[in-house]
């Protein structure tokens, strides 16, 4: 035991003083809320102010076209179409005219999306207000504070049916919260069994093992390795944590209310384009702070560090196996890690399915077979224990998952324990099946 | 006493019997040799030793019990015949770690490593790393790894190999050291001068088969063919005797084999009459014309053949 400590210790030790482990957990996260800061930033900073010349050909615009941060409306005549440019506007704007009922936007340049739909709802506006005008006889002020009214109405019902309109965001999270753990287990079994494998490469490549087997035990030094790998996993997924929540604080911070409100803004105007995804990160943000109460977090964070750890626990030992079978050439390693890696590729497959129905037959079953439950089972969870996934499923899957590890460690340690030592012979599944049955 | 007792050890390969009933002692505090051509079993001879695989049959007797590789490995330092370190790792951190693992707790490493960095002269290397290291200064420092728990029983596998002429007679020095302060050591080699300067007691293995077992001399004695080296202050001409033929000439002396029925005498005889005996010696074969002459007839490179278990 104390042996088996001492190779943990090192294998940790020696991966989390390394500069590329201290940057790369430290750059991640903040490379993650830095690029969503910046695309909201960019996009609500970068909005052009285009000064449009109006040919009010009706008449009934005058002094009722509203400018706003990205367009500004101007009544001069004398302006047409072959001058508006020399003087000053970027576009020019015609309104319907007995000959023609359609609004007319002559421009050089391609609009701005934000301009082009800003243009459109300001005319729209204020066709309505003219129409309520002079039909209802309502005038602008009563016009403004019945909007506001209708306004505050629509909010006071979001607040008021609390239950069913968080219920609608909570399974939006879910799926949400479901996809990313899903995706991370996926990511993290690849980058840790990766790193399991190619520890125990640079092991029997160097020759080392030989000199450490002569000290301890083959199975010690396999699950030195991997317990001590898992841990540098779990240390970096707990600074991932520490760094997103205080970094999300701060950036709650950067997102002021006027900003947000400028965000908000912006994403009404925009149907397309990569400054969606600042502004509409901006914009949930604050929604997904108000839903993020609603999800069992202890629960999740739970489930995940075990699915985490018990599935990088089950395939890890299988990459060691792996990892002690081949010689120096990495082509080897590849033709034999395929058996490895299809059943955590067709678990991000089902995986995809199974979120779209969490609790139907397909996401039950994958989510029981340790093959494929570290995945399929962290997408079902955020959508309810026990509604969606009842706790006896939880535990048999977890016991299935420990059970599964048990068996996979096994029969690793005994093809590791002959791969280790064999140089120079290119082996096949064929062989190592062998060795598992192999006495001694 | 014998630290070590083989008794009819046997290793079957699927393709191969690596080692094929074999048996026998190393004295406590003697220095052992283990020879044979490539591919002999020697490795997994020692392998079976230091506990890394398991013999099929047959026992190992270490230290007057039997072998228990769980714990008797912390009395045993095995340096392989392909050294292996961890590239990337501190020196002196290494050697600790090293150290540790054969049960040494981190204060006595430490004194441990300190002692023997001193003793060679690798201070300065604590914080270097293994990649910084040459062939022969990571041979070095493999030594030292080997014997920092002071184990009963030393194996050194090919441990000059890459040595200059001055670090292999420090190693040299090391081992004749650790012998006298009652380490066992048991070594493995081709270079047969070492041997002969070096071990006790041989054996040579081959194909997997023991076929040769003693101390340096009578190993010598054994397969000695009555050649004599005789020095004359002048060569005569024709020489004929019954009791020897004259297998080389030189200007001053003649090597001669004395046939079996004759003595040492009857040549010093015949020379008596016909020249002046200026010395007289016996020619003993070197341990490197014993290993050719038993190895010789034997294929070269072992074949694979089919075992049935």
């Amino acid at each position: 035991m104390n042996k088996i400590w001492l190779i943990i210790k090192r294998e940790y030790l020696s991966r989390v003083r390394k500069k590329t482990f201290i940057l790369s957990t430290i750059l991640t996260p903040l490379l993650f809320v830095g690029l969503i800061v910046a695309v909201t930033v960019i996009s609500v900073k970068n909005v052009d102010k285009e000064k449009i010349a109006v040919v009010d050909n009706g008449g009934y615009f005058k002094g009722q076209l509203e400018g706003s941060k990205a367009v500004s409306f101007e009544f001069k005549p004398g302006v047409d179409s072959v001058n508006y440019k020399s003087k000053g506007y970027t576009a020019i704007l015609y309104t319907p005219s007995e000959n023609s009922n359609r609004y007319r936007l002559i421009s050089q340049k391609q609009m701005g999306m934000i301009a082009a739909s800003n243009v459109e709802k300001t005319i729209n506006r204020s066709l309505e207000d003219n129409v309520l005008r002079s039909k209802y006889n309502i005038d602008l002020k009563q016009l403004d504070s019945l909007r506001k009214n209708a306004a505050k109405a629509e909010l006071d019902q979001a607040i008021k049916e609390k239950g069913s309109a968080i219920q609608k965001g909570n399974s939006e999270l879910a799926y949400g919260i479901g996809y990313a753990s899903a995706f991370l287990i996926y990511i993290t079994l690849f980058i840790y069994g990766t790193m399991v494998m190619r520890g125990v490469m640079e092991e029997k490549t160097n020759r080392i093992a030989e000199v450490m087997v002569s000290s301890v035990k083959p199975f010690q030094l396999m699950m030195g390795k991997i317990i001590g790998i898992g841990a540098v996993g779990l240390t970096q997924f707990l600074i991932w944590i520490v760094l997103i929540i205080s970094l999300s604080a701060a950036a709650g911070a950067i997102f002021s209310q006027e900003t947000l409100q400028q965000a908000q803004d912006a994403s009404q105007q925009i149907q397309t384009g990569s400054a969606m995804m600042g502004n509409t990160a901006a914009t949930q943000f604050s929604q997904i702070k108000e839903t993020l109460g609603s999800a069992n977090w202890f629960l999740i964070i739970g489930c995940f560090l075990f699915y985490f750890l018990f599935g990088y626990l089950f395939y890890a030992s299988l990459f060691a196996a792996v990892g002690s079978a081949v010689n120096e050439d990495p082509q080897d390693a590849q033709s034999l890690l395929l058996p490895i890696t299809m059943p955590i590729i067709i678990s991000i497959v089902i995986m995809i399915n199974a979120i779209t129905n969490p609790a139907g037959s397909l996401a039950t079953w994958s989510s029981l077979i340790p093959f494929c439950s570290p995945i399929v089972m962290m997408a079902r969870i955020p959508f309810g224990v026990p509604g969606t996934v009842p706790y006896w499923q939880l535990g048999l899957s977890m016991l299935l998952l420990f059970g599964g590890f048990v068996v996979t460690t096994w029969l690793s340690a005994k093809i590791y324990r002959v791969g280790i030592l064999m140089y120079g012979k290119k082996v096949t599944w064929k062989e190592m099946w062998k060795w598992t049955f192999r006495k001694n | 006493m014998h630290l070590l007792e083989l008794r009819n050890l046997q290793k079957y390969y699927a393709t191969q019997k690596a080692v094929d009933d074999i048996s026998f002692n190393v004295e406590e505090g003697s220095i052992f040799g283990l020879l044979g051509p490539n591919g002999a079993g020697k490795t997994t001879l020692l392998r079976m030793i230091t506990g890394i695989f398991y013999p099929d049959q047959g026992e190992i007797i270490f230290n007057g019990r039997k072998f228990d590789a769980l714990n008797d490995i912390l009395y045993i330092g095995y340096m392989p015949e392909e050294r292996g370190l961890y590239k990337k790792m501190k020196i002196g951190e290494q050697a600790l770690y090293l150290a540790q693992l054969k049960g040494l707790s981190r204060a006595d490493a430490m004194v441990k490593v300190k002692y023997w960095f001193q003793r060679m002269g690798m201070e300065s290397w604590w914080n270097k790393k293994v990649e910084d290291l040459s062939k022969g200064m990571s041979q070095k420092l493999q030594f030292v790894i080997t014997v920092l728990h002071d184990p009963k029983l030393i194996i050194l596998d090919e441990p000059f190999s890459g040595l200059d002429p001055v670090n292999a007679n420090l190693i040299k020095d090391e081992i004749f050291n650790l012998a006298q302060n009652g380490s066992t050591i048991i070594f493995s080699t081709h270079r047969m001068e070492q041997v002969e300067e070096i071990c006790d007691h041989i054996i040579l293995i081959n194909q997997g088969k023991k076929i040769l077992d003693g101390t340096v001399n009578n190993v010598k004695q054994e397969f000695k063919e009555n050649i004599f080296n005789i020095q004359l202050s002048d060569v005569p001409d024709n020489i004929s005797s019954a009791a020897f033929e004259v297998i080389k000439r030189q200007e001053n002396s003649l090597t001669v084999k004395i046939h079996n029925d004759s003595r040492s005498n009857d040549v010093l005889q015949y020379f008596l009459h016909h020249s002046t005996i200026v010395g007289f010696n016996e020619i003993l074969p070197s341990l490197n014309d014993i290993f050719i002459r038993l190895v010789d007839g034997t294929k070269a490179t072992r074949q694979f053949q089919t075992i049935e278990q």
